[in-house]
């Protein structure tokens, strides 16, 4: 494991690059100036204490900010060299290409196909029905949840256990061919079997996706990360190899928080 | 120094032990919530008796009104003959009278006859001239066919052929009797109560013409004020800025809510009869006049709906990359749909049952022919029993009765299929 992710490490693609970035609520700073380079097909963790801006950050990268009103968000943010709070920017193709699941699962109140089929329905990525029902098999497969459904695709989505909704959630995403995956502290609402399960799918996962994680489990980010970012009352303290940053962190306020002294 | 539990406990001010007489003060809380439970049942009680009684009353008065009585005359071959049907020129007017003279025992003397045409209804004479224009060929000597009888004797059949009861002389009634003995009275059900307009001539009144203008006035009411509600709705809670003005448009429509209706309906002669020139008494205008009223109900209905779908929905679709649009209408409002239509079912009952705006833009004129579009002239229920209640026939007093049953009938049924489209709708997440 150590040896792949070096050999990622020595030739970094970088999917996402966040220069100076700045974002505050009505006024209210809550980002100050973060820098940070997501390398691609390998999972980023951001973590730091309550209320430090991991998510503010993370919302910031498919522009799910823009809902809130109040919101301003300075600095560049560039997804494969696009910047994607540039003029002309389609927010829509932006969201397509950076998909989201959220820390509560949050299926619609529709049936697990139509669920999956969603978004490729509302992109017209299938050419017609058995497309469609192709792309729908192949998410849920690659979310680990074909085996478990396969036979009730017709049944609400809302019916499934925690567990299960949140791997719909992330067949959902994936059904639209993301390249990024930003995944907003997935497994807080589980039990920890269902967590682990999260857990090994996400390293299914990195191979096809990048993936940027929110986690306020240390832990978590231990076991499922490649590269870590600590975050701290808005600022950008620390990033660099998990391991790294668990286990000899060069600054004072990441190792107080990996200790337990804070946070 | 140290204290047990229990000791402790009493130092605090309690006596341990689980039982009501452990807390002092909880027999006073506890008959307190009973008082309040009694005060509920009781409520709920009063209420069903009120209901209770509101329908027995109505019913029991009501419904003679879909029922006449009728009279069997049999006609003789040869009357028709006489008076012209087989020459193709056929005299009711003298036909009638024959036939209503030949069956009855001694009718000599002008009040005799008066008396006996008395008998017999206003459309007597139209139906005995249907039936043998199309029958005088076929017939055999002798034929026996069923009129209307009048609206006196209508009335004293319905009132147990209580002495007093209508109009009748004791001839007639002594006629009538007789008619009795030999089966030739009988009550069947008045479709035309249900089909026929008004009219002045009790037999011959019916909820027909106001049924259908209620019912073409709430087409255009639902139609007007459910579309543009809904969207307006959406638009107000989903799409528009949250700025000073949608504020000030939000205080506004709710206090539009508590106009009084009659407002409305000098709005409507006012703008729609005298700017727009929709006709007068028309279900077009008068439907325009009941949607401005309902409006506000149903935005509100509609607004509270949507706020109370999780924001976790619209996150969820905006995620996958969907339009504003999209999200709204894929997701949300299908959520909200149940709200709404429960908002649509108040509005639309209260506007079932409006009388004065109607009043305002002439719907309280006295119109006799079944209006057959958006455009004729019509009435509605509310205002047609309106106009029975002060009549001074007696006959009417049931019909009004019957009236507000069709009326009560009509609000249930526009409730179930509102209760059933909701349940069609409803999901649960």
């Amino acid at each position: 494991m150590q040896d792949q992710s070096t050999n990622k490490i020595a030739q970094p693609n970088i999917k996402l690059s966040a220069k100076d970035v700045h974002v505050a609520y009505s006024g209210r700073p809550a980002l100050h100036g973060v820098d940070l380079l997501v390398r691609s097909n390998l999972v980023t963790a951001l973590i730091g204490p309550s209320g430090c801006g991991k998510t503010t950050f993370l919302r910031c990268l498919n522009r799910m900010n823009d809902l809130i009103s109040g919101c301003e968000v300075k600095g560049e943010i560039l997804l494969d060299g696009d910047d994607i709070y540039g003029k002309g920017v389609s927010v829509e193709v932006l969201r397509r290409r950076v998909g989201m699941v959220f820390q509560k699962p949050n299926p619609f109140p529709k049936s697990i196909f139509d669920n999956v089929a969603y978004g490729p329905r509302i992109h017209g990525l299938a050419e017609n029905d058995e497309h469609l029902e192709e792309i729908v098999r192949k998410s849920l497969r690659r979310a680990g949840l074909l085996d478990e459904v396969a036979d009730r695709l017709q049944e609400p989505g809302t019916g499934l256990s925690g567990g299960q909704q949140q791997r719909l959630c992330i067949a959902r995403a994936i059904a639209i061919s993301p390249e990024l995956i930003l995944m907003d502290e997935p497994c807080s609402a589980l039990d920890p079997i269902a967590t682990a399960r999260i857990e090994e799918l996400i390293d299914e996962l990195k191979e096809r996706y990048t993936i940027v994680i929110v986690t306020h489990s240390m832990q978590q980010a231990a076991r499922v990360s490649d590269r870590t970012a600590f975050f701290h009352l808005g600022d950008l303290v620390e990033e660099g190899e998990t391991e790294t940053i668990f286990t000899s962190p060069s600054d004072e306020r990441t190792e107080s928080y990996i200790t337990g002294r804070i946070g | 120094m140290t204290k047990s539990a229990s000791q402790n406990d009493k130092a605090n001010g309690q006596s341990g032990g689980l039982s009501q007489s452990a807390l002092p003060g909880l027999k006073a809380r506890y008959s307190a919530e009973k008082r309040f439970q009694n005060i509920g049942i009781a409520a709920i009680v009063a209420s069903l008796a009120f209901l209770a009684f509101l329908l027995v009353s109505i019913g029991y008065k009501g419904h003679g009104a879909f029922f006449s009585a009728q009279v069997q005359i049999s006609v003789e071959k040869t009357w028709l003959e006489d008076t012209g049907y087989f020459k193709g020129e056929g005299d009711s007017f003298s036909l009638i009278r024959k036939a209503v003279v030949e069956n009855l025992p001694e009718v000599n003397g002008r009040s005799a006859r008066r008396d006996a045409y008395g008998l017999v209804g206003v459309d007597a004479e139209s139906q005995l001239n249907t039936w043998a224009t199309e029958n005088h060929a076929l017939m055999g000597e002798r034929a026996a066919i069923w009129l209307q009888a009048s609206d006196d004797v209508d009335s004293w059949i319905k009132a147990g052929q209580e002495p007093g009861s209508a109009k009748l002389s004791d001839r007639q009634i002594a006629w009538l009797q007789t008619l009795d003995v030999n089966g030739q009275i009988k009550t069947s059900f008045n479709f035309g109560f249900l089909t026929n307009g008004d009219s002045r001539d009790p037999e011959r009144a019916g909820v027909g013409g106001a049924l259908m203008g209620s019912i073409f006035t709430l087409i255009v009411c639902l139609l007007l004020s459910f579309g543009i509600g809904v969207m307006a709705a959406i638009y107000l809670e989903e799409f528009a800025p949250q700025n000073r003005w949608t504020s000030f448009l939000e205080v506004n429509i709710n206090n539009l809510a508590s106009v009084p209706s009659i407002i409305y309906g000098l709005l409507g002669l006012a703008v729609l009869l005298g700017v727009f020139g929709m006709p007068r008494s028309s279900a077009l205008a008068g439907g325009t006049v009941l949607a401005l009223m309902t409006l506000p109900t149903i935005i509100i209905a509609a607004r509270v709906s949507l706020k109370s779908v999780p924001p976790s929905i619209r996150e969820a679709a905006f995620g996958l990359g969907a339009s504003r649009v999209e999200s709204v209408f894929h997701h949300v409002v299908p959520l909200a749909l149940p709200g709404m239509l429960t908002g649509t079912i108040l509005g639309m009952a209260r506007a079932l049952g409006e009388t004065a705006p109607l009043l305002m833009i002439g719907m309280v004129a006295f119109i006799a022919d079944v209006p057959s579009s958006f455009l004729d002239p019509a009435s509605a229920l509310p205002v047609q029993v309106y106009l029975w209640a002060d009549s001074p026939e007696r006959a009417f007093a049931e019909k009004t009765a019957g009236a507000i049953i069709v009326l009560l009938v009509f609000l249930v049924l526009m409730n179930l299929a509102a209760i059933l489209l909701r349940r069609k709708f409803e999901r649960r997440w």
